[in-house]
């Protein structure tokens, strides 16, 4: 178990390097919620689900929605370390020509289950796949992360009452819950409080976590399988914090849509690979 | 058989399409009365959803269903089909290019003494302008199923309106819809008609009545304005020289709109539009608010003569 949670925690640091370095190639790009996503994406791709990169059409894979989609470069990432790509693609991240368009594009990059970007979609897209793959027998999984902010969207929730009414148990919702949206705090922008009793009002299996513990996660992913066949949709609200890693990018609403300079970089790097996240 | 709303059609086709293949899903919205859903919902459970009053979570869903290989029918009014969920179908069906199939009942101002808020006199334009988006309205019972038959075969997203009034029947059961591709219902080298949906039937109207005063109307149903057929409208181009375009919808975006754009590089010709005309209408019985929005066939022999002494 700690020499999992070892690797884990190595494979986390790597993927927050390969995110700091695409959006400061990129000059642009999502380094916040990119790097709040960061811990429970490498207990995903490297643990949890079921997946295989040398073919990334499975039919029997387990599904992965970024509807956060401006956080596209955590999955750029994981792609990349995960060998769904050549790794040097990250370099190209929304340059001309790249397939690493600014926000994920399902039919560009291999192993992006659903093209994101536009807040509110993804978990309506997560119910029709967790009905059709139910209804055809399949037992793969959905996973779908969600921002604290994108859930202002009322999509949201209507795609939540779907979700409880087709006792969706092969659904998971991850709400990346690190406070912060483009604008500021999410108590000043649009409060959702109490998360978890929302959610479980509309009729979700709830678990809370600490986003970035990997043994939490671990654990919390454990747990989850219980509710397998419980013909309850799961939401995992996940606490978090914006830029995690960085310490002059966390819990700082400007850093949500900025990327970082050569001298900020190296900083960043210096800070995530010191092994002191 | 009488008159029937389009709405009927499809309701019915797919009843046949739910026995022949199970490859499709079909997702309500709470109006499966009125959509003529509610007997394929009792009949395959299975392939059927109903998501309630929720339009834009009905859209992802159906993307949802695409991703795995279903053809995914969503099935509402053509107000909300086209405005309600535009930006899911845009961003989720249409940038994604999934087999979502958006079928809308209510088209133009077939909800007649609904009023405006349920008269569709937008879609088709503002799906026009979305890449990847086939859009297509059929004008009868017969043509409806056979549309609904070659969309389900149709590789990529697409829009289809429906009448909630009936319309009469002027196919056989036996007609053969391609989608993208014009129908010559008539023949001629004066002036070419050029009309879809229920207003096809003014055209037909207003068609018999000029032919009978001794002018040669070319009758062309474009139940498809995009893909466009482009060839067709062309070739009439250069049989007539004038194009008079018959639409319930506004004027601006739709059918007429899409044959300007052909007949502007060409450089040659001269057309009309008969349609909606930027306005919202209002309730009242549908011949009536035609007539009074100056969209039926007597408006059509107006516009005919008028064009003749250009």
């Amino acid at each position: 178990m700690n020499n999992k949670v070892m690797y884990l925690e190595e494979k986390a640091r790597e993927l927050r390097t390969t995110i700091l370095t695409m959006i400061h190639g990129a000059e642009s790009g999502h380094p916040g919620g990119s790097l709040s996503a960061a811990d429970y994406v490498t207990v995903l791709y490297y643990d949890e689900m079921n997946i295989d990169p040398t073919n990334p059409k499975m039919e029997n894979r387990d599904r992965f929605i970024l509807s956060k989609g401006h956080s596209c470069p955590v999955l750029y990432s994981v792609l990349a370390q995960k060998g769904y790509f050549d790794y040097d693609i990250i370099y190209t991240l929304r340059k001309f020509g790249s397939i690493l368009q600014g926000h994920p594009d399902m039919n560009k990059v291999p192993g992006i289950d659903m093209t994101t970007g536009s807040l509110g979609q993804g978990l309506s897209v997560g119910v029709g796949m967790g009905i059709g793959l139910k209804r055809s027998g399949n037992n793969a999984r959905v996973f779908v992360a969600l921002g604290d902010g994108e859930i202002n969207e009322g999509q949201i929730w209507e795609a939540a009452a779907c979700a409880a009414k087709y006792k969706l148990d092969n659904l998971v919702a991850i709400v990346d819950y690190n406070g912060i949206q483009n604008d500021s705090f999410t108590k000043e922008i649009m409060p959702m409080e109490d998360i978890e009793a929302k959610w479980r009002a509309f009729g979700w299996e709830v678990i809370t976590c600490d986003g970035h513990c990997i043994k939490d996660l671990l654990k919390t992913f454990d747990y989850m399988k219980r509710f397998r066949h419980g013909e309850k949709p799961i939401c995992i609200v996940a606490n978090t914090v914006k830029g995690k890693g960085v310490s002059f990018m966390e819990h700082v609403p400007g850093w949500h849509g900025v990327a970082p300079n050569d001298a900020e970089l190296a900083k960043a790097l210096e800070e995530i690979n010191g092994g002191d996240c | 058989m009488g008159p029937q709303p389009t709405r009927q059609a499809y309701g019915d086709v797919l009843i046949e399409l739910g026995s022949e293949r199970d490859d499709f899903y079909v997702i309500d919205c709470d109006i499966a009365k009125s959509m003529k859903t509610i007997e394929f919902s009792e009949k395959f459970p299975q392939r059927h959803i109903n998501v309630g009053i929720a339009e834009q979570n009905a859209a992802g869903v159906a993307a949802g269903l695409a991703t795995l290989g279903y053809k995914a029918i969503v099935s509402t009014y053509a107000v909300f089909g086209s405005m309600r969920m535009l930006e899911q179908i845009r961003t989720s069906a249409c940038y994604t290019n999934l087999n979502v199939k958006v079928c809308c009942s209510h088209g133009g101002l077939t909800p007649s003494t609904d009023g405006v808020t349920h008269q569709a006199i937008e879609d088709m334009g503002i799906y026009r302008t979305i890449p990847n988006m086939a859009v297509m309205m059929p004008a009868d019972y017969y043509s409806t199923k056979a549309m609904m038959r070659a969309l389900l075969d149709y590789d990529g997203p697409c829009y289809i309106r429906f009448t909630r009034d009936a319309m009469p029947n002027y196919y056989g059961p036996d007609v053969e819809i391609v989608i993208g591709k014009g129908k010559v219902l008539r023949e001629g080298c004066d002036l070419s008609i050029i009309a879809n949906g229920d207003l096809l039937h003014e055209a037909l109207k207003a068609t018999e009545a000029l032919v009978k005063k001794g002018i040669d109307v070319e009758l062309i149903d474009m139940h498809t304005i995009k893909p466009l057929d482009e060839e067709l409208i062309l070739k009439t181009l250069a049989k007539t020289g004038k194009i008079i375009t018959v639409e319930d919808h506004n004027v601006l975006n739709g059918l007429g709109s899409a044959v300007a754009d052909v007949i502007a590089v060409q450089g040659n010709g001269i057309m009309r539009k008969v349609g909606l005309k930027d306005q919202f209408a209002e309730s009242g019985p549908y011949h009536d608010l035609l007539h009074k929005y100056e969209m039926d066939s007597c408006y059509i022999i107006k516009m005919a003569e008028e064009l003749l002494k250009k």
